[in-house]
């Protein structure tokens, strides 16, 4: 028998936000209603964990992370990852595949997938890359690398920047369901950045990547999309242009989503002025108007999905002056609470843009399921209101921009398939199962 | 940089006040008296160590940083990049605690990267000096320039200064634009558009891209290096186009104002952003500059380390 009862939240269903009861019996929602109409059922053996007060809503989908195994395990790994995913929130991941080897075939997909389930705190998505070594010269192994489970496809870290082999992967992968998605930075407007060519870039005689370097890719992409029908992905979206090429493709019919970080949406190039590297990434902080339009396109639906663009680096590496520092912030267990800060968005639509659309675009049917009867238990229960400051991180690495920042909302316990995965009163313990803290 | 005697380090010339500035312009006077002396010598930093980290190439800013130092009485210790751990892959901040952990109490820095400087000063108890970090900041170089200037015309208010050259990649034109505008001078960058800085509407200068259209209403002129070793072939036509727009020609140097200086931090390219001629003019100020770089070095050196 068994089961885990959590009684009294706000459950997200179908139908909105209820207050109400969820039980969770063999990795499923096995019911969603008042107490009164389990009782029916035993409650002896079961977990009951009182969630008054909190929110219950599918887990979150992280399109976008790199948890750095194979090769560069110093900054992370799938364990590691998994665990700052779990406490996060997050019931699946989307692993980027700049790993060394880059995940260029199936087998090493059919790796990062199998370590995941391992260790079994998330689903570990594997994403493919586009061509192969990521080298831009010729297309990796699409088939292989697609029925290994992989629909995501990017070289993500650098731009496929031949037209023609962009087109011809998205040819092929159009009639296949897999999504080509993009780090949109054109090589040459880009070249030598460190930073945001603006104000600040200038004052401290910085290389600078201007905002064109992302929309000139983005612009170019559309066009192949629409000739090529393909289901195209802008990753991390930085600038508001970039907002108005998606707009106006979308009204032509083209097939695109798009997602931000949480970083774009909170931190400016202002940033950059303390030269403290963990300010650094690509694409780089932007300007305060590019966070409003980020926002607006956040809310508004012109941005589909958040994703964290989790890259962690060891601090060693960080701990170089800015422009030698290697690129990236960490991400995966500050997502939901800085969204749900900056944004201030009602819970409906912060986990449509957290887990329903996101586990759309990776074709995750599984995960970002509203709250009924049937749905795999990928369940997070968030404190829409406790206010915290991120000190301490699971993560190998603590390259956070939200270290020390305060923070509304907090993610208090993650199940994936039924199976409790993160508990906030409990992180000194590792891994958590049901029946651990927090319950009574 | 605050009220005298209190400072850490000397990294950039954007927060200094006027006050600031005048005083170290005020001390690098006296020093240029002990200096003129015939022991040019005093003991003020007995038993201070300054050490010289040039993890970029320099001869003119180590050596004048290493005289400033000894005429204070400072010993001296500098490393320069080639033949260092460096080339064994130590980083920046490991080379840096090695130093300190030597007895250094102050670092004279220059680095390619741009806030090296300050990643010192944060990872190390050292006071640092700035000695050039990228195209940032370079403000012992814009301190002797405010000296050579003040020197020549006795005051910089309402002084009218072109720099002209690749502005956008200059740590010598930053400095100078906030050291030289915040002692009152009126500063002009002259470049074509691909060696101006992106995005400096709030700097407190003019730009323009014709120096002809300025030549004739400048009091000084200060030409900067071009990087003849990038070839210039992605920022300017050819070299010979920069010279005929921006050199400081014979025929231009001719239609400058006859009290009009001319100023250069070195090393210069002869024929190229300055004409042989002009160069060994006595209206050009070079190797005052030079001279004052030891006055202006001790000062600082002194206002960080002295009375301590």
């Amino acid at each position: 028998m068994g089961g885990i009862l959590l009684t009294g939240g706000g459950v997200l269903t179908p139908a909105g936000e209820v207050r109400t009861d969820v039980l969770i019996e063999g990795g499923r929602v096995t019911a969603v209603g008042p107490r009164p109409e389990m009782t029916e059922r035993t409650l002896a053996d079961r977990t009951v964990i009182d969630v008054s007060g909190l929110v219950v809503g599918p887990g979150f989908v992280d399109l976008h992370a790199h948890l750095r195994e194979p090769g560069q395990e110093w900054k992370e790994d799938i364990t590691s990852g998994s665990r700052a995913a779990a406490a996060g929130g997050f019931t699946a991941v989307v692993a980027m595949p700049n790993t060394d080897p880059p995940t260029d075939a199936g087998h090493l997909a059919r790796y990062v997938s199998d370590r995941g389930r391992q260790v079994g705190l998330v689903d570990v998505i594997p994403a493919g890359c586009i061509t192969m070594g990521m080298e831009g010269l010729r297309l990796s192994h699409l088939d292989d690398l697609f029925a290994a489970g992989v629909r995501l496809f990017t070289d993500d870290g650098v731009t496929v920047a031949d037209s023609g082999l962009l087109r011809r992967a998205m040819e092929y992968l159009q009639s296949r369901g897999g999504v080509i998605a993009q780090h949109a930075e054109d090589p040459g407007l880009g070249r030598g950045g460190h930073m945001h060519e603006g104000r600040v870039s200038s004052l401290l005689g910085m290389g600078g990547i201007p905002t064109q370097a992302e929309t000139v890719i983005v612009a170019r992409d559309l066009a192949v999309a629409e000739l090529t029908g393909a289901a195209y992905h802008v990753q991390h979206v930085s600038c508001a242009g970039t907002l108005d090429l998606i707009e106006s493709a979308r009204r032509r019919g083209v097939n695109v989503t798009a997602e931000v970080t949480p970083h774009h949406l909170w931190f400016s190039d202002q940033q950059v002025l303390s030269m403290d590297p963990v300010a650094k990434m690509y694409p780089p902080l932007r300007t305060p108007a590019d966070i409003e339009a980020l926002l607006d396109g956040l809310r508004d639906g012109v941005i589909d999905a958040v994703a964290t663009d989790h890259a962690p680096h060891a601090a060693h590496e960080k701990d170089v002056p800015f422009e030698e520092a290697p690129k990236g912030v960490t991400g995966l267990e500050t997502a939901f609470s800085a969204v749900r800060t900056v944004l201030d968005p009602n819970p409906r639509l912060l986990f449509e843009r957290m887990s329903v659309t996101p586990a759309t675009i990776a074709s995750l049917e599984g995960h970002g399921n509203w709250i009924e009867p049937g749905i795999p238990a990928n369940l997070v229960v968030v404190d829409w209101h406790e206010q915290w400051t991120p000190e301490t991180f699971l993560s190998k690495s603590a390259n956070s921009l939200f270290a020390g920042v305060p923070l509304v909302g907090r993610v208090r316990f993650t199940f994936r398939e039924g199976r409790l995965t993160h508990d906030s009163a409990r992180l000194d313990v590792p891994a958590p199962s049901p029946g651990a803290g927090g319950l009574r | 940089m605050g009220a005298g005697g209190t400072e850490l380090n000397f990294l950039t010339t954007e927060d200094l006040t006027r006050n600031d500035l005048e005083e170290i312009l005020d001390l690098a006077d006296e020093f240029t008296r002990v200096l003129s002396r015939p022991i040019p010598k005093v003991p003020a930093l007995q038993g201070k160590l300054v050490a010289n980290l040039f993890f970029e190439s320099s001869t003119r800013t180590r050596l004048s940083f290493e005289r400033a130092a000894r005429a204070l009485s400072a010993d001296v210790m500098s490393f320069s990049a080639s033949g260092s751990s460096l080339s064994k892959g130590e980083s920046l901040k490991d080379t840096a605690l090695t130093i300190e952990a030597m007895g250094a109490d102050l670092m004279v820095v220059r680095h390619r990267a741009t806030g090296a400087p300050w990643r010192i000063a944060g990872w190390t108890g050292c006071q640092v000096i700035n000695a050039g970090d990228g195209a940032h900041q370079h403000p012992t170089q814009a301190m002797l320039d405010a000296l050579t200037l003040r020197r020549r015309f006795g005051d910089l208010d309402g002084l009218r200064v072109a720099i002209v050259g690749d502005i956008r990649h200059s740590r010598v034109a930053r400095s100078n634009v906030f050291a030289l505008t915040t002692l009152g001078a009126r500063v002009v960058l002259v470049a074509p558009r691909t060696l101006q800085p992106v995005n400096c509407e709030g700097w407190p200068v003019e730009t323009t891209d014709d120096f002809d259209a300025v030549v004739g209403s400048v009091d000084a002129t200060y030409l900067l290096r071009i990087q003849t070793e990038r070839g210039g072939a992605s920022v300017f036509p050819s070299l010979p186009e920069y010279v005929s727009r921006y050199g400081m020609t014979r025929d231009r140097f001719a239609r400058l104002p006859d009290d009009t200086v001319v100023l250069h931090p070195g090393p210069m390219n002869r024929g190229v952003e300055i004409d042989d001629v002009v160069a060994g003019h006595p209206r050009a100020l070079i190797l005052d500059q030079v001279t004052n770089g030891v006055a202006v070095r001790m000062a600082i050196l002194f206002r960080l380390l002295g009375g301590k």
